[in-house]
């Protein structure tokens, strides 16, 4: 079923060194260091405020790094931004959407700016994540649970090695989030990285699986 | 790198002390160079045959109005400079210029309306100059309007300067179409430079207060570079340790 | 390093924009409309305020049409971005590792088409109540659709840079006004010598100069500051 697409990312790995960022006055990450290969998975924890979002946001290069290094298969992100963006899917808190547009154009649009995506793609991608029957509806009548799963499907169509999800089960319902597991497993399976921030454990059983508490 | 002289004096300590260095070194030599300028320009210098003792504001309004578009592209520059290699120093820089800037703009323009009164008797006409002068000096408010809506002052450092950068690309621009647009409708205004040509004992005190004016904006450039410094490293220890 | 197996065409990419662009406006129509009703409305101002006599207005035409068009413009331009940036939308362009300026130069001829253009198409007929005759259509047309491409651009470097804050409308043309100043000028004039039936290639080509400048330079500006505003 995710025939269509192999992943090849042996070589892949991320480097946090030293990343410091500030916020106004507030000084948010306190030297936050980490690294991530293929096929292993990061989950970010911590209470509201600590940074869990400023970081992910830091680690896809929304927000500029004032002090430290982010390296990406051994080049600064920086250096190599466009080329490191085309490496990695973020989903952020806000999902994206169009409200005025149908989730089967939704993804056809935020999709074909990265990649060639055929209509059979995301139909088969709206299946996957259990709503193929919103493919023709506007977003605007999804409920929020559904929208979520429209902003997912993205994972299953992307190429990207490594995954940025912010808040990825807000709205999902339980076999929404062992869907989302789901996906994630076949998506370390195959090589790819994760980082995540989430109130629940993702995956708690995986093997390559780290938990980081942000303070 | 060659450039470790540049890295040097762009971190705050070195940059901050060597502002406080240098201000008195302009500053005081600035103010003895305008008092001798403005004394030749007001009573050594011939009136003119045609404008009498009015023309007498150009010592002021001449060295004003330079400096107003002088301090547009520094700040432009400072901000091209803090953009492209994320220069924090060039940020401030830029913030430090845009109020002696937008003064030396309201300084021309009111010094013009002064000058016009007798010339064209109305304060104002819609001479080149002037009109420029006034595009200028909404430049400086949009870029202060601009800066002052962000609170995090790293996104207003590079909003105001990605502004600034497309004004002084406009700049150009603007003073043409300003002066082509005027040439169609000329015949009112009366040409500044043309006729009347600049005695030579006018050229001294000018150019004098021309470079009094600089030093002076040089001066206040280091006093507002320190307090930009004080504001955005308030928190560094190096400044604590300074301070007490 | 590009994952893909196959590099997208950069005009695949300015076409799908355009056509998201174009769908949404079908969908909210209401909105396409309302700087076209608002040129309208301002155009009719000017003989409220001014006087009724056409020979009067005549006079004045093409400074009210340039005048309207460039408010019309600045209100319309307020929406470019906005809205990408609220749903999060702007945030995954950024991150798509596509050259952000073209994307967003698509997102300004997108928008220029919609809001710019058909304004273009009213002002021969507007005009005509103004006292100017409909002959001088094709000049109309040409000149302001030159002028009207220039401010979207212009527009769009003003709406990128206040994007990201609550109260951009304001600010939005106290920056973008002063930029505009130049197009005002040989905009007008260009229409005023084509009216007198003087030539009209002088400032149409220096309208069209600046226009390729702003093409060329501004999507730049714009992918600037949009990066200021996902922050």
């Amino acid at each position: 079923m995710f025939a269509d697409y192999v992943l090849r990312h042996h070589a892949m790995r991320l480097d946090v060194r030293d990343m410091h960022l500030w916020r106004g006055d507030h000084h948010l990450l306190r030297g936050i260091s980490f690294s991530l290969q293929g096929g292993q998975l990061i989950q970010i924890q911590g209470h509201n405020g600590a940074g869990k979002t400023s970081l992910l946001r830091c680690v896809a290069g929304l927000l500029p790094v004032e002090s430290g290094e982010c390296l990406w298969n051994g080049v600064p992100t920086q250096r190599a931004l466009m080329a490191f963006n085309q490496s990695i899917l973020y989903l952020g808190h806000s999902q994206a959407l169009k409200l005025d547009l149908t989730s089967k154009e939704n993804l056809e649009f935020a999709m074909g700016l990265r990649q060639h995506v055929t209509s059979a793609q995301v139909l088969n991608a709206l299946t996957l994540v259990g709503i193929p029957q919103c493919a023709e509806l506007p977003v605007r009548v999804l409920s929020a649970g559904q929208r979520r799963r429209v902003a997912l499907a993205q994972l299953v169509l992307t190429n990207s090695p490594l995954w940025i999800l912010d808040e990825p089960t807000t709205n999902l319902d339980a076999q929404g989030v062992a869907m989302l597991e789901g996906l994630m497993t076949h998506h370390l399976q195959q090589g790819g990285a994760i980082i995540t921030a989430a109130h629940q454990p993702l995956l708690a059983a995986h093997p390559a699986r780290r938990e980081w508490m942000l303070h | 790198m060659n450039w470790v002289w540049f890295h040097k004096l762009a971190s705050p300590p070195t940059a901050y002390a060597f502002a406080r260095t240098l201000r008195p070194w302009l500053l005081w030599p600035s103010l003895s160079m305008m008092l001798w300028a403005g004394y030749a320009a007001l009573f050594v210098v011939p009136p003119d045959y045609q404008q009498l003792d009015a023309y007498r504001i150009i010592f002021v309004h001449v060295p004003a109005a330079s400096l107003s578009l002088m301090v547009y592209s520094i700040m432009a520059i400072a901000a091209g400079i803090g953009l492209i290699w994320r220069m924090k120093l060039a940020h401030a820089v830029a913030a430090a210029c845009v109020l002696p800037g937008s003064v030396f703009t309201v300084l021309a323009l009111v010094t013009g309306a002064i000058w016009g009164k007798p010339m064209w008797g109305a304060w104002w006409a819609w001479d080149p100059r002037l009109t420029t002068e006034l595009i200028l000096l909404f430049l400086y408010l949009g870029y202060m309007a601009l800066r002052a809506s962000f609170d995090d002052i790293g996104r207003a450092d590079r909003a105001a300067a990605v502004l600034a950068l497309v004004g002084l690309v406009n700049i150009p621009i603007i003073k043409y179409s300003v002066v082509w647009w005027n040439s169609l409708h000329q015949g009112k205004t009366l040409s500044i430079w043309g006729k009347s040509s600049i005695d030579p004992s006018m050229v001294m005190p000018l150019l004098v207060m021309l470079l009094a004016f600089v030093m002076f904006f040089g001066a206040i450039l280091c006093d507002g570079l320190c307090a930009q410094i004080l504001r955005r490293e308030r928190h560094a220890q190096w400044l604590t340790k300074q301070v007490q | 390093m590009s994952v893909s197996g196959h590099t997208l065409s950069p005009f695949t990419q300015f076409a799908l924009i355009l056509r998201r662009d174009l769908r949404l406006a079908v969908r909210r129509w209401d909105q396409v409309l309302q700087p076209l009703v608002f040129f309208v409305v301002v155009i009719t101002l000017f003989p409220l305020a001014i006087s009724p006599e056409l020979s009067e207005l005549r006079r004045i035409a093409t400074g009210i049409l340039w005048v309207a068009a460039m408010l019309a413009s600045l209100l319309a331009g307020e929406a470019l971005f906005r809205p990408d940036l609220e749903d999060g939308v702007m945030e995954q362009w950024v991150l798509t590792g596509q050259p952000l300026p073209w994307l967003l130069l698509a997102k300004t001829v997108g928008h220029w088409l919609l809001t710019g253009f058909p304004l273009v198409l009213v002002a021969p007929w507007v005009a005509t109540a103004l006292g100017v005759e409909f002959d001088h259509w094709r000049l109309m047309i040409l000149t302001l659709a030159l002028g009207t491409a220039l401010l979207s651009v212009l527009g769009a470097i003003g709406a990128a840079l206040t994007v990201g804050l609550r109260r951009g409308n304001m600010l939005m043309a106290m920056l973008v006004l002063p930029l505009e100043m130049p197009v005002l000028i040989f905009g007008a004039k260009a229409l005023d010598f084509g009216l007198q039936g003087d030539v009209v290639t002088g400032p149409l080509s220096v309208l069209a100069a600046m226009l390729l400048l702003g093409l060329v330079l501004g999507p730049f500006a714009m992918a600037a500051a949009i990066r200021i505003g996902v922050e």
